[in-house]
């Protein structure tokens, strides 16, 4: 498997993305549609916050800090516990397996192959929340602003690999998809998914910020609405998604590879 | 009818002996059932530390909606979403062709197909839950708007029953529907809050297009003795109305079907 064929496999295995997506694209809009958490949220609190602001929280604070969580989640979102699961059940995994290029790149790239659809979701929410009341609520920072770029792509990455690394317990465990429950509440709340991570109590507050969560999802959306932070501050903050990335990669693969050596093929 | 009940009888006992093999779910559906439970609670506890009262809801109250939440969820999990799972897969593959063979009623036979007992824990923490709002609350509700609670909770389950049945209904058409149920799901994840606290457009679409209200808001306030008489009456209007709607779509369907395996 050497990295010059697996390049070489990306392109193709981009286009069976594509068409995947495409082909289900029925399925692929009600997932899309059951992230509505951040919506209901936002109608909770903006109407909450129109009675007076809470903790200094505006309502068109609470209209930008959600639509921008709903547009990172949505560019974000990975399913590939759930594929793991399936397939080792399903008994497919071996089949996966055969190919000659590593698994990680494989559920990647199909990954990726829905970013472009997902964007076709996701830009048109940016674009009403640049042009209503939001807009005074978003970062006038432009170099901050720049840094969104770097920070969604080392999300993207976080939330795959921690993903990637939940779902090879598929291989040890056979309810890996109670262990995705547990990760989603907890990804909930120290992520800032359901509440701004300075509205939580600050024994959570400091949790969230030694668990790689709050990289995943807090630290574009606040770079995008936080008018406080600054450039500088949010280099920093964007390093530390990479770090994490990093680190969180290392760890995936390595469980891949122990649960890859116990594996006994189920079914056909 | 006794044949009808007797075959629930038999639905139930063969539920009970495929999940009697996995006991140790027990415990890890009640750790699940905790856990879920503080999480719910986590946003109400932000909230009310900074307000007394949201729209007319202090924290006592707005616990009674979460309470009949949780119990809903239960029941929906444990009693709706099992069955209708196995029925969206059974479409999928085909066999649901053998059970339309069945000398008995399709939609009964779909609905009691399987249920998960453990469930039972959700509904005992929403009942501990409804205790401890009444205790925060210092007094407790008269026998007639318990009573009333009940009736309604007892409308708001037909409500979401008729909702999924539409679902699976649906699924006959196009074939792979089956997150639907998830985005329900979602969606039903909104009736932990009284529909009060929503304005404007979310509350209409809280309250006509996806009667979330009708399942937790309206059964909460009739517990607390707070609901008009003239609304409680349009909600079981409602929840029977939607029944029968859902009934006559499940006919409708099943008339429809066309066979996946051919």
């Amino acid at each position: 498997m050497s990295l010059r064929a697996t390049l070489r496999a990306v392109p193709t295995l981009l286009r069976i993305g594509v068409a995947e997506t495409v082909a289900y694209r029925a399925e692929f809009l009600v997932w899309m549609l059951t992230t509505t958490l951040p919506l209901v949220m936002l109608g909770l609190w903006t109407s909450v916050a129109s009675e007076q602001p809470f903790h200094g929280y505006s309502s068109p604070d609470f209209v930008a800090y959600y639509l921008a969580t709903l547009i990172v989640r949505n560019l974000t979102g990975s399913w590939v516990v759930w594929q793991i699961n399936e397939e080792v059940r399903h008994g497919q995994m071996s089949m996966r397996l055969l190919r000659p290029v590593h698994p990680f790149i494989q559920y990647g790239v199909s990954h990726v192959a829905a970013v472009p659809l997902r964007g076709l979701v996701a830009l048109p929410i940016a674009a009403i929340m640049l042009f209503t009341t939001a807009r005074e609520s978003m970062s006038h920072d432009a170099a901050q602003v720049l840094l969104f770029i770097p920070s969604i792509v080392a999300a993207w990455l976080l939330t795959f690999a921690f993903l990637f690394a939940l779902g090879s317990f598929a291989f040890f465990l056979d309810k890996a998809m109670s262990l995705m429950e547990v990760y989603f509440g907890v990804f909930a709340i120290l992520s800032g998914y359901l509440i701004p991570l300075s509205l939580l109590p600050s024994w959570l507050r400091t949790l969230a910020d030694w668990l790689p969560f709050r990289f995943m999802l807090s630290v574009p959306v606040e770079i995008l609405t936080s008018r406080s932070l600054g450039a500088g501050r949010a280099a920093e903050l964007v390093a530390a998604q990479w770090i994490w990335a990093a680190g969180v990669l290392a760890l995936a693969l390595t469980l891949w590879r122990a649960g890859v050596k116990r594996f006994e093929a189920v079914g056909q | 009818m006794i044949r009808y009940l007797r075959l629930f009888g038999v639905q139930v006992r063969a539920s009970l002996q495929t999940v009697m093999q996995y006991r140790a779910d027990f415990f890890v559906q009640g750790a699940m059932s905790l856990y879920w439970l503080g999480w719910n609670l986590l946003p109400l506890f932000i909230l009310y530390e900074d307000r007394t009262a949201v729209a007319g809801w202090d924290f006592p109250s707005a616990l009674v909606v979460i309470a009949w939440f949780v119990i809903l969820r239960g029941i929906l999990e444990g009693a709706i979403n099992p069955s209708l799972v196995d029925v969206v897969d059974k479409i999928r593959t085909g066999s649901f062709d053998y059970l339309l063979l069945k000398p008995a009623d399709s939609q009964f036979l779909v609905s009691t197909a399987r249920f998960d007992p453990w469930r039972i824990v959700d509904v005992l923490g929403g009942v501990a839950l409804l205790v401890y709002a009444f205790v925060q609350l210092g007094r407790w509700p008269t026998v007639a708007d318990v009573a009333a609670g009940s009736l309604l909770l007892a409308s708001g389950v037909i409500v979401m029953y008729a909702l999924w049945i539409g679902i699976v209904a649906a699924s006959f058409w196009v074939i792979r529907l089956d997150n639907l149920t998830y985005l329900l799901d979602a969606v039903f994840d909104t009736a932990r809050w009284p529909a009060q606290i929503f304005k404007g457009a979310w509350r209409i679409i809280f309250t006509f297009i996806l009667p979330l209200a009708l399942m937790t808001t309206y059964p909460a306030m009739a517990i607390l003795g707070r609901i008009e008489l003239t609304t409680a009456i349009a909600c079981v209007a409602a929840s029977l109305g939607l029944a029968i709607g859902a009934r006559l779509l499940w006919i409708g369907a099943v008339r429809n079907y066309t066979s996946a395996s051919s």
